[in-house]
């Protein structure tokens, strides 16, 4: 297919207006990086609290710190979203949030659920 | 057709099941633990947490979630990384940075579960 190599193009992605679904999605996915280095983190926890007595105090000091308690909150923020947006992912692959309609509206349903789910693990952590 | 070395022989189906089985163990994990903790967690004991992960379903449970996290992250980072890392070299480092931290992930997790 001929193409002009002279037709515009606009890479400045912050003069985009997305659609709810896509940042829906990009979050999915920045959710999902965040996940990946976060394991390492719950990883270490678990494994600190499971050596003995000491280490289990130890873990409870760290979660007690207010930058820890934070980093804590970030991956459930992370992992809040991830769900309901993985949940939202598996209605989709049953055939439900397709439309031009359900679509934007599933987005905004799981963004506020996920949303609920972290106000909750903030006050958890804290 | 793609024929790239690191999805040479792996299908397209295969990642999706594989996807969406994984995430429902991660899911059903996630859950299990949220509520246990939301129950027990206000004045939890050492000797209780160690014997609420020390139960051998508790154990295996936890082992499966750790490989079905190394399966889901594989496929979501393979993905993330094929979409944005264009340059062949960056892209084969990053995702062999991951199998490595996946790896490490399975061996560690061994180790504290049956390390106690």
């Amino acid at each position: 297919m001929a193409m002009s190599r002279e037709r515009p193009v606009n890479l400045d992605l912050t003069t985009f207006s997305f659609p709810i679904t896509a940042i829906a999605s990009i979050l999915h996915r920045v959710s999902g990086v965040i996940l990946f280095f976060g394991s390492f983190i719950l990883l270490a926890l678990l494994g600190l609290s499971l050596e003995n007595e000491a280490g289990f105090a130890d873990a409870l000091t760290l979660l007690d710190h207010p930058f820890v308690a934070f980093i804590i909150w970030g991956i459930l923020a992370a992992l809040a979203y991830h769900f309901t947006a993985g949940v939202k992912h598996l209605f989709m692959d049953m055939g439900y949030g397709e439309t031009l309609e359900s679509g934007p509206m599933f987005a905004k349903v799981s963004m506020a659920l996920s949303v609920v789910l972290i106000v909750l693990a903030g006050v958890w952590v804290w | 057709m793609v024929t790239n070395v690191l999805n040479y022989g792996r299908s397209g189906v295969a990642d999706w099941v594989v996807q969406r089985f994984s995430a429902l163990v991660l899911a059903a994990y996630t859950v299990v633990m949220v509520v246990w903790l939301a129950v027990n967690g206000s004045d939890l004991t050492f000797a209780q947490w160690q014997g609420f992960i020390g139960q051998t379903w508790m154990r295996i449970f936890t082992l499966l979630t750790i490989l079905a996290l190394v399966g889901h992250a594989w496929i979501g980072l393979w993905t993330v990384a094929t979409d944005y890392l264009k340059k062949g070299a960056v892209r084969v480092a990053f995702l062999g940075c991951v199998a490595i931290s996946l790896f490490v992930y399975v061996v560690w997790g061994i180790s504290i579960l049956w390390g106690f």
